[in-house]
């Protein structure tokens, strides 16, 4: 217990004082999940609503194949894109494997399906509210994705925050892909996997606080932010 | 400004719709001319609302025809609107629904703001104009679709049992509602299950029964001297109160 102790005491000085290579690798992994999810939301949001409305040959399978990847096992992935990016393979002459750029393609991928899938089914129950008044009106399949994304709007926040829970949370693609390079590509998990190992309980628990307080303060904000919406939408 | 031809009378031709192997429309043929408020009424159940999509276009027939008369080259469907038993209001304000909708049939902002205050002042919402869509009673959320449809100028505005789901006083201004967009020469079909609203309403009346058009006629002729013996029992309130099903 006394350990446990006096890794708290030293993880709580790390803290207050503001230690350099502390606050580089939390602002490296703010960077890298926070770009990822955004760029996962451009992709997963207009993906997800298109396969609520259109129905083409193979949805099923698509929504089948997204679903399934929701559970993906991020260093299968992070193994992957490894591949991918070695120098031996497709994409080895960008030259991006071991940086922070190879660490956002591969949460990207892990959050992309999450963000897809959900924003899928809300889609489609509000489609199944609003789609028939929308033909009537006029509005076209690309005008009404448009329009049930909106009107969406505070489901799918849910939907991103999920995705980025996923991110932030993930150690496996991060350290496959980035390598845990100290001041390029460490990250906070892989910092937490490393010190732990290392024995540097201190670090490690440090690490895990401000992670855990960084993902309860995103989700937090996320949630006044939707509530001060819904309230600007009750007056 | 090319005049727009008018896209009536609307032409059923033994129109039939078929889902899960059953007909639940069967072979309706009817003409529906401009001017007069045409109701179609009968029980729960008779196909009174997919007749109306069919009619909207919202739905195909699985056979016959729905066929309207040429609007001089213009897509009839930009001539028609349609106002359901619920009201579906987007989230955002009252105003920005109306305009949402004059926004699809691609109008100038300028001439978008003019009509969605004519209509908000003509249904009395104007009040309400920056006021959340979705906070409005069900009453003032059905008017808005009324007043949304009415932006649209449309020559033909279908009603799906627009007062199913309110109470009597705003069940009459909706129906003065109905009664200010008949005025301004659009054309009213509705559907009702209600014999005293279709009293108030009617100028003609199709009755449907199972998915049958059974009678076609006037107000007047429908409801002191019906032509077929469904709908006579159906304004006595006996049709179709099956003893056995109730008992059992």
């Amino acid at each position: 217990m006394s350990d446990l102790y006096a890794a708290l005491g030293a993880a709580a000085s790390l803290i207050f004082s503001f230690n350099r290579d502390l606050v580089e690798i939390v602002l490296l992994s703010l960077r890298v999940s926070l770009t990822a999810v955004a760029v996962a939301a451009i992709i997963g949001l207009p993906l997800g609503g298109a396969l609520a409305l259109f129905h083409f040959r193979g949805r099923k399978a698509v929504m089948v194949g997204i679903n399934a990847m929701m559970g993906l096992p991020p260093v299968v992935v992070g193994l992957v894109i490894y591949l991918m990016l070695s120098r031996a393979g497709p994409f080895g002459t960008l030259g991006l494997l071991f940086t922070p750029t190879a660490m956002i393609i591969a949460q990207c991928c892990l959050v992309i399906p999450i963000i897809a899938a959900l924003t899928r089914q809300t889609i489609e129950d509000l489609w199944e509210e609003m789609g028939e008044q929308l033909r009537s009106l006029g509005a076209g399949p690309w005008r009404a994705l448009w329009t049930l994304l909106w009107e969406g709007r505070f489901s799918l926040l849910t939907a991103v925050l999920a995705g980025f829970g996923r991110a932030s949370a993930e150690v496996g693609a991060v350290m496959i892909v980035g390598g845990n390079i100290d001041h390029v590509t460490r990250v906070m998990t892989t910092a937490i996997a490393l010190e732990t190992s290392k024995g540097d309980l201190a670090l490690a628990l440090g690490l895990g606080i401000i992670l855990i307080i960084l993902s309860t303060g995103v989700n937090g904000g996320a949630f006044l932010l939707k509530e001060a919406a819904q309230k600007s939408q009750m007056s | 400004m090319k005049p727009v031809l008018s896209i009536l009378p609307l032409a059923l031709d033994k129109v039939t719709f078929e889902a899960g192997g059953k007909r639940l429309i069967k072979e309706v043929s009817c003409a529906l001319e401009a001017g007069p408020r045409s109701v179609i009424i009968g029980p729960n159940g008779a196909g009174k609302s997919l007749l109306l999509r069919l009619c909207h276009g919202l739905i195909d027939p699985t056979s016959g025809s729905v066929l309207w008369s040429g609007a001089g080259g213009k897509d009839p469907s930009l001539l028609q609107a349609m106002v359901f038993q619920r009201p579906v209001m987007l989230r955002r304000s009252v105003a920005a629904n109306v305009d949402y909708a004059l926004s699809l049939r691609g109008l100038p902002a300028a001439e978008r703001r003019d009509r969605v205050d004519d209509v908000l002042a003509r249904t009395g919402l104007r009040r309400f104009a920056d006021r959340s869509a979705r906070v409005l009673s069900v009453g003032e959320q059905q008017k808005l679709a009324l007043a949304r449809a009415w932006a649209l100028r449309p020559q033909v505005l279908f009603l799906d049992e627009p007062t199913a789901s309110l109470d009597p006083a705003a069940t009459l201004a909706v129906e003065d509602v109905i009664a200010a967009i008949h005025g301004t020469g659009t054309k009213i079909v509705m559907t009702t299950h209600d014999l005293a609203q279709a009293r108030r309403v009617a100028d003609d009346v199709l009755f449907l029964y199972r998915g049958r058009l059974f009678e076609h006629s006037p107000a007047g002729v429908f409801f002191e001297a019906p032509r077929s013996a469904e709908a006579a029992s159906f304004i006595e309130g006996k049709l179709f109160w099956r003893r056995k099903e109730i008992a059992s």
